[in-house]
């Protein structure tokens, strides 16, 4: 049973890893909780149903087109519910902002698509077995995937002028301003990059457990947000780790203590790290400033 | 402009004299309401708004007051609530007995919830309050030997004054009411105390606040626990209110428009979370053919309050302009911003009450 929990723990940590991603780094960068992330991701699920069940379209075109529609409303939702924010306590204003723009998706998405659990038929499911472990190709294109896309990032935010000036702005804003770099367009694009990844991994669940709903995005999201803070917020490979224990601790959790607990396994590890040490695993020590 | 500022502080303090007088009347009118409208959808509505008032008003102590933005206050609500179903059912207690355990109850588990929440911050504090929300809820859910897991909790009795049995929504009207005007004086007599004030001032710039001799650990301690006691009180009222609970009743959600109520009704004071529990709660009855874009309207209104009007409708600037202008020619300037001048006024307070 344990190597078979250890499967199915991999697989729906590497998408809350995914998730986490885009909450950590836009953390980074603006030091603000995304919590409309899930319901963006939600959405970006959505599209892709329609695409795929309406317009037929082949997966790999569906999952792209997806995404970047995903990346154009988590743009979106940072240019109305965020950049306007200017108050003077602008961190409760922007996530009381950031709170509407969640519920403001999610009853959205329930007015338009109806509130019922809808099927994503993508890829037809083959299972395998070896050993004791069985596990079906779903699992392993959302392995692959994930891992992929974990590249991809790590090459985006390591290698490239748009990561340097990405992790300028999560140093300092108004110095990486002074340096001619563009911030505002390096926040849409960290809110860009962050709901890309999102709208491969909604499909990715979607298609896992074969259903996609309005509320879809919450759970997740909670779990992905728990995620990146037992890793450390901010950081993007602590959200990586975060995602992965997260997965297989709630597997574990599912099959050896009480499978009626399976959602509240990754509030009471997200409750016990921010008492214990809220800066996470691999967080650095931050000093609140005054 | 001196001559200005007299001019506007008189209007202000005549108000002030009328404003008692005005609410006085209000207060007797909403005692005679029960016997005018007999139906009972309307009284419902009516007593809805009462229940959310208070709950508003509870929670406008820990996000208005001292700045922790919770997202769980609908545990408090449900955790009365469940205590009192429990205790009245299978201990077959008296209602008013019940009130008073879950009162104790829920005020132990915000004080023990709130003693490491604490140290959290903004967002931190508000997942960590929606975790132990959420984890409760499944606690309901799972529990079945005690809760009756998702089925809920029916035929809860009504609460008795000797062998007098208030059953009908009139006299639920009267009870939900005298709660509700017990809420609003304990919370005013709360706000322009001392220790109010300190709580503003902790809300403000907690730093400042300890470097000036208040504690700021202190203070959010109370608010969650006078909060959390108060949202226990209603709870108890809505399970026998209702005769039935389910976890169902206790989700996430609610918080959310617990929170939108204090929000857009306005933070600090007591008129803004009453009028914004009672606009979320009569608006989607008077638009019933709209309320499925109930949800979509808060979101959306949420988002827009915060750009144009962070302070809500009846907000705190509000308060801080009269407080600051009935105390004449202390020579400080035209406050716009809340900021320093709250920060200010709790100081000079809390100074005077030394």
């Amino acid at each position: 049973m344990f190597p078979q929990q250890l499967v199915n723990g991999l697989t729906v940590g590497g998408i809350y890893a995914i998730v986490a991603l885009g909450y950590s780094m836009v953390y980074g960068v603006l030091q603000i909780v995304n919590w409309a992330h899930a319901d963006v991701l939600m959405v970006g699920t959505f599209i892709g149903l329609i695409l795929v069940t309406q317009l037929h379209m082949p997966v790999l075109a569906m999952v792209i087109l997806a995404a970047a529609a995903t990346a154009l409303i988590g743009i979106t939702v940072e240019r109305a519910a965020y950049r306007p924010i200017k108050s003077d306590n602008r961190r409760m204003a922007v996530l009381v902002s950031a709170l509407g723009m969640s519920v403001f998706l999610q009853n959205l998405a329930q007015l338009v698509f109806g509130s019922s659990t809808k099927p994503l038929p993508t890829i037809k499911k083959i299972p395998y077995t070896i050993g004791s472990v069985s596990f079906t190709n779903i699992q392993i294109i959302i392995g692959v995937t994930t891992i992929l896309m974990l590249i991809i990032l790590y090459i985006v935010v390591y290698k490239t002028k748009m990561g340097i000036a990405m992790r300028a702005c999560s140093v300092s804003i108004p110095n990486a301003k002074l340096m001619g770099i563009n911030t505002n367009s390096i926040i849409s694009m960290t809110f860009g990059i962050g709901a890309f990844m999102a709208g491969i991994a909604g499909i990715c669940i979607g298609t896992y457990y074969n259903a996609v709903y309005p509320t879809m995005g919450y759970m997740l999201g909670m779990k992905a947000f728990s995620a990146a803070i037992l890793g450390g917020i901010g950081s993007i490979p602590g959200a990586v780790v975060g995602g992965f224990l997260i997965g297989i601790i709630e597997s574990l959790g599912a099959g050896y203590i009480s499978s009626g607990y399976r959602d509240a396994y990754a509030f009471i590890i997200m409750i016990i790290i921010l008492i214990i040490r809220p800066s996470g695993i691999l967080g650095a020590k931050h000093i609140d400033k005054v | 402009m001196v001559g200005d500022r007299e001019a506007k502080m008189k209007s202000i303090k005549l108000t002030t004299g009328t404003k008692t007088i005005l609410l006085g009347i209000f207060t007797a009118a909403l005692f005679i309401v029960p016997f005018i409208i007999k139906d009972t959808y309307i009284l419902h509505v009516i007593i809805s708004c009462f229940i959310y008032s208070c709950l508003a008003l509870s929670l406008n102590l820990i996000i208005g007051l001292t700045g922790q933005f919770s997202l769980g206050h609908v545990t408090f609500y449900g955790m009365g609530a469940y205590i009192t179903a429990l205790l009245m059912m299978k201990a077959s207690m008296s209602f008013w007995l019940t009130i008073l355990i879950s009162a104790a109850g829920v005020g132990i588990f915000g004080y023990l919830l709130a003693l490491p929440a604490l140290n959290l911050r903004g967002d931190y504090l508000a997942v960590v309050t929606l975790g132990f929300g959420e984890v409760f809820r499944l606690f309901l859910v799972n529990a079945i030997d005690i809760t009756r897991g998702p089925m809920g909790i029916p035929g809860i009795p009504s609460p008795k004054i000797g062998s007098f049995v208030i059953n009908t929504k009139q006299e639920y009207y009267f009870l939900a009411l005298i709660i509700l005007i017990a809420v609003v004086i304990f919370v005013r007599r709360l706000i322009i105390s001392g220790f109010g004030l300190s709580m503003l001032c902790v809300k403000e710039d907690d730093v400042a606040a300890s470097a000036i001799g208040i504690y700021p650990r202190k203070y959010k301690l109370w608010a969650f626990v006078i909060g959390a006691v108060i949202a226990g009180i209603m709870g108890s009222f809505y399970a026998v209110y209702m005769s039935f609970i389910s976890p169902s009743s206790f989700q996430y959600g609610e918080s959310i428009t617990m929170v939108s109520m204090v929000i857009l009704g306005g933070m600090g004071s007591i008129a803004g979370p009453i009028l914004g529990a009672c606009i979320l709660t009569v608006l989607p009855e008077a638009l019933r053919s709209f309320s499925e874009y109930r949800m979509i309207i808060y979101g959306a209104a949420l988002v827009i309050m915060m750009i144009f009007k962070p302070n809500g409708i009846w907000g705190l600037d509000k308060r801080v302009r009269n407080i600051y202008m009935l105390q004449a020619g202390r020579g400080v300037k035209n406050g716009k911003s809340a900021s320093g001048i709250q920060c200010d006024n709790s100081l000079r307070r809390a100074d005077s009450g030394r």
